[in-house]
């Protein structure tokens, strides 16, 4: 094939779809696979550019949580099942305080559910991260309905920030160097915050100028009364959907009505985006096109949820692990075909453009040389 | 096209006036050139044209500005973006998408402009900046000539009939700055698009303009080049050369220059050059010995040997992305070379805790003020002397000697371009280590700072300072240093007297070079020795 972008959509829809299904289970050995599915397609299909550099710190993130989800149980574990590990000095707190208790024993069974627990977490994280590193986050704001393109540029411009804060520690802690310091460890870590701080600013401010000098948010004048229509529509659909969502997770209200309630929602919502889109004149460049491989990688992405939803619906065991010992966790034949399906985007998609780069970046104090 | 009408501004109701009662009026098609010192005011007048200034620095405007027959007093600057195109001083940070299509796309996307109207333009642009090959690629990984082309470019889209740049080739080598400045000649003859534009860099810029805006106190004299060039205190080499010639009209381009210098060259010609004193048998500073560095797979480095003594100043040269930079980052052990070997002062720097490090090896880096951490330029000093280890006191006496204008209680970062610089060198240089490097130190300065800059590093490397720059500056480096090196693809291409290196290569030569090539004179200074000696 070709090499072209991928609609940024369809990544994203493939990846929620993703984690959304890791959201439905505790079996370890499914969450790797799921895992496996976005380290191979973001191994074969990872674009040349600075936001494909960013899966490495998604991973890291998943090993944090994990990390951080034992470390909670070991300190405020309550102590499932029998086999003890070791002996932590425990406080507990009296009843009135919820029974809270810190420390005490520590058992096997308490950290291998922590564990399951944290690797569902970090599962999600992590297939979330492939959407962010195959897919531009400012691509997505083409496909973006108008009225809601300058809450997206926020979003992306707060996202696109992130890299830059961590490439101006690493300059900045250069530059400690070079004055003598050692900003090793927490104290030198801690004199960073004021210039990385001052950095952003300046160069938000920058942003913001050089958008606004080019043309952002440029729109018709709204009259008084189309201004008060505009802003009982957005209360009263954000409302609506509100009190919709939670009859639907209460058990007051009959789950037609809920049901019906968010519906009504929701197409307020709807016109009011479209009425904000009118006085909005922004036209797009080149639109991403959504042709075949958009379709299998979104079908992927549903085909994968949608197994593991009837799984559960039939009521298969093997989604939901007990910690226990003498169980090993299964690994159940739909569960090879999910992970399957969920990897052919490696295959079903064009690679990203290719470039020539003729230097190479790391800091940016060198790409401004 | 652009009127000011008795513009006046300043940014805090006690403080300064930055622009005094303006009234001008710069005609449609012209390519202006606007001047002044560092901290004049020309960024804010630059600003002003398209309503950044006062809409988004706030502050207190009187007068009127319009540009078109529309004011800036009604109409933000988005809404003249059909009208003006500003290119701000970085042009990264200035950068909304990820692709240089994008960019390019992006004014027209927010002026509502129909899809296929944008596909023709943004084709057009794309041939018309030599942009092409690079329509695909992330910014990001654009060298800084195509970033500041591309920059240019996404303004261009929207089809403004003015262009507004501050500073647009102050970051790029020579070369670069050859091919944006030509871009924009060509705009100005085909399109009739009016331009203005501030550099410090006249020798680059002066004979491209059509006419001079003079920025001193918040007011503005304008007039053509070679009027308003007669006494101006701002010039570039080859004014200065004209003026001691005493050639009548005065000459703007090389070429013209070349056309007057003939009797120039006749009274020269039993003259040499006068060179600057190298040291003999000073100690050896730094030893480099096939040291090779490598991005991932990409060489940067590959074999370069280089020796350093006592006293020199050596000019660092070489388009950008040739391994300037990241030379100068080997020698002071932020980068680890894969191969080879560096002793500076007798020591690997590599191997020196960061304590040590500033006792052998001083870094200047571009950005004068990543360096800074303080509130106060005392308490900046004050952190220095307990870094570097040497009695309290110390950096403030420095800092006194080189700037004596600077006043204790001001912030780092409020400080003039030139003052940060100075800063940052007493910073490094309170130490006292043999070797200083610096990365690019007059990015931004103005003539009076770049003199007084090149003063004070003379000074250290008599002190016994050996001195390695990297610059584009091809001036600078003809009035201060006494070696070239030349890099070229990680390689060193050329390494020799500054006399001899710099004549040889039209790329670096200074403009007195180019008006009297083949013979090697440099500097203007040297001219009016060899005159002052014919005289008597």
């Amino acid at each position: 094939m070709t090499p072209r972008w991928l609609h940024p959509g369809a990544w994203w829809l493939w990846s929620l779809c993703l984690a959304a299904t890791a959201s439905q289970t505790t079996n370890p050995l499914l969450l790797g696979l799921l895992i496996c599915a976005a380290v191979i397609v973001v191994a074969a299909r990872k674009p040349d550019a600075p936001w494909g550099k960013s899966f490495e710190f998604f991973l890291f993130l998943g090993a944090m949580i994990i990390t951080i989800r034992v470390l909670f149980q070991i300190v405020f574990g309550a102590g499932l099942g029998t086999t003890v590990l070791f002996e932590l000095p425990g406080i507990s707190f009296p009843a009135w305080m919820s029974g809270l208790r810190l420390g005490g024993a520590v058992t096997l069974e308490a950290l291998l559910g922590a564990f399951y627990d944290g690797l569902r977490i970090a599962t999600i994280a992590i297939v979330i991260g492939a959407a962010n590193s195959l897919a531009s986050p400012t691509r997505l704001l083409k496909a973006v309905p108008t009225a809601l393109y300058e809450l997206g540029v926020s979003i992306v411009v707060a996202l696109t920030f992130v890299p830059q804060l961590t490439s101006d520690a690493a300059r900045i802690r250069e530059m400690r160097k070079l004055r003598g310091r050692n900003s090793k460890g927490l104290k030198g870590f801690a004199s960073l915050g004021l210039p990385i701080l001052a950095g952003a600013l300046d160069r938000s401010i920058i942003l913001a100028e050089s958008m606004d000098s080019r043309g952002y948010g440029r729109h018709q004048k709204e009259t008084t009364l189309g201004r008060r229509v505009s802003v009982t529509l957005v209360l009263g659909s954000l409302s609506l959907a509100l009190i919709g969502v939670y009859s639907l997770l209460t058990a007051g209200t009959t789950a037609l009505v809920a049901i019906f309630i968010v519906f009504i929602g929701l197409m307020l919502g709807g016109v009011t985006l479209w009425r904000a889109g009118r006085t909005r004149i922004r036209t797009v460049y080149r639109p991403d096109i959504w042709a075949l491989p958009e379709w299998l990688v979104s079908i992927a992405g549903i085909a994968v949820l949608g197994i593991f939803f009837t799984a559960r619906t039939g009521g298969d065991q093997a989604l939901i692990l007990t910690p226990a010992l003498d169980t090993w966790p299964s690994l159940p034949w739909w569960g090879i075909l999910a992970f399957g399906i969920a990897c052919t985007p490696a295959i079903t998609t064009p690679p990203p453009p290719a470039f020539d780069i003729e230097i190479s970046a790391p800091t940016s104090v060198e790409a401004r040389t | 096209m652009i009127i000011f009408e008795s513009v006046s501004f300043r940014y805090t109701e006690q403080g300064p006036p930055v622009l005094r009662d303006l009234n001008l009026e710069i005609p449609a098609g012209e390519l202006a050139l606007l001047l002044g010192a560092t901290g004049s005011g020309k960024t804010t007048f630059l600003r002003a044209i398209n309503g950044l200034v006062p809409h988004f620095t706030g502050g207190y405007f009187t007068g009127r500005v319009s540009v078109d027959g529309r004011s800036t007093r009604v109409n933000q600057p988005r809404e003249l973006a059909d009208l003006v195109g500003f290119v701000p001083q970085d042009p990264v940070s200035g950068f909304v998408t990820d692709l240089v299509e994008d960019e390019l796309a992006y004014s027209m996307e927010c002026l509502g402009i129909d899809p296929p109207v944008m596909r023709r333009r943004v084709e057009e642009i794309l041939d018309l900046l030599g942009l092409t090959e690079l329509r695909n690629r992330p910014l990001h990984t654009l060298s800084g000539g195509q970033q500041q082309r591309v920059a240019i470019g996404s303004v261009l889209t929207a089809q403004p009939q003015v262009l507004v740049l501050d500073e647009p080739t102050s970051a790029l080598d020579p070369g670069a700055a050859e091919e944006v400045l030509a871009a924009l000649h060509r705009l100005v003859h085909d399109l009739g698009i009016t331009v203005v534009l501030a550099e410090h860099r006249l020798e680059r810029v002066m004979q491209y303009c059509d006419s001079i805006l003079l920025l001193e106190d918040g007011s503005i004299r304008s007039g053509s080049p070679s009027e308003l060039m007669q006494t101006s205190s701002i010039a570039p080499p080859v004014i200065h050369l004209g003026r001691l010639a005493g050639w009548d009209p005065l000459p703007i381009s090389i070429r013209d220059a070349r056309r007057a210098a003939p009797p120039l060259r006749a009274l020269l010609a039993n003259h040499s050059p006068r060179i600057q004193a190298v040291p003999t048998h000073s100690p050896r500073i730094v030893e480099i010995k096939k040291v090779h560095f490598s991005y991932g797979d990409k060489a940067v480095l590959r074999g370069v040997d280089l020796d350093l003594d006592a006293g020199e100043i050596t000019a660092l040269m070489g388009r950008n992305g040739a391994g300037k930079s990241t030379l100068l980052r080997t020698l002071v052990g932020l980068k680890t070379r894969s191969k080879g070997t560096i002793h500076v002062n007798g020591v690997d720097p590599n191997t020196l805790a960061a304590k040590d490090l500033l006792r052998h090896v001083g870094f200047v880096p571009q950005e004068p003020h990543d360096l800074f951490e303080a509130l106060s330029v005392a308490a900046e000093c004050k952190s220095s002397d307990s870094d570097a280890g040497c009695p309290p006191g110390t950096t403030r006496a420095l800092l006194a000697l080189m700037a004596p204008d600077v006043e204790d209680g001001t912030h780092p970062r409020d400080l003039s371009e030139g003052q940060q610089m100075l800063l940052a060198l007493c910073l490094i240089v309170a130490a006292k280590p043999p070797l200083l490097l610096l990365d690019e130190p007059t990015r931004g300065l103005d003539y009076p700072t770049k003199k007084k800059l090149g003063e004070v590093l003379r000074g250290l490397a008599n002190a016994g300072h050996s001195i390695l720059m990297a610059t584009h500056d091809v001036e600078l480096v003809a009035e201060l240093a006494t070696r070239v090196v030349i890099m070229g693809d990680g390689e060193i291409v050329a390494n020799g007297p500054t006399q001899s290196v710099i004549t040889d290569s039209p790329m670096f030569a200074p403009q007195v070079s180019k008006v009297l090539a083949p013979e090697r004179w440099i500097t203007v200074e040297q001219i009016a020795h060899a005159l002052s000696q014919e005289l008597a």
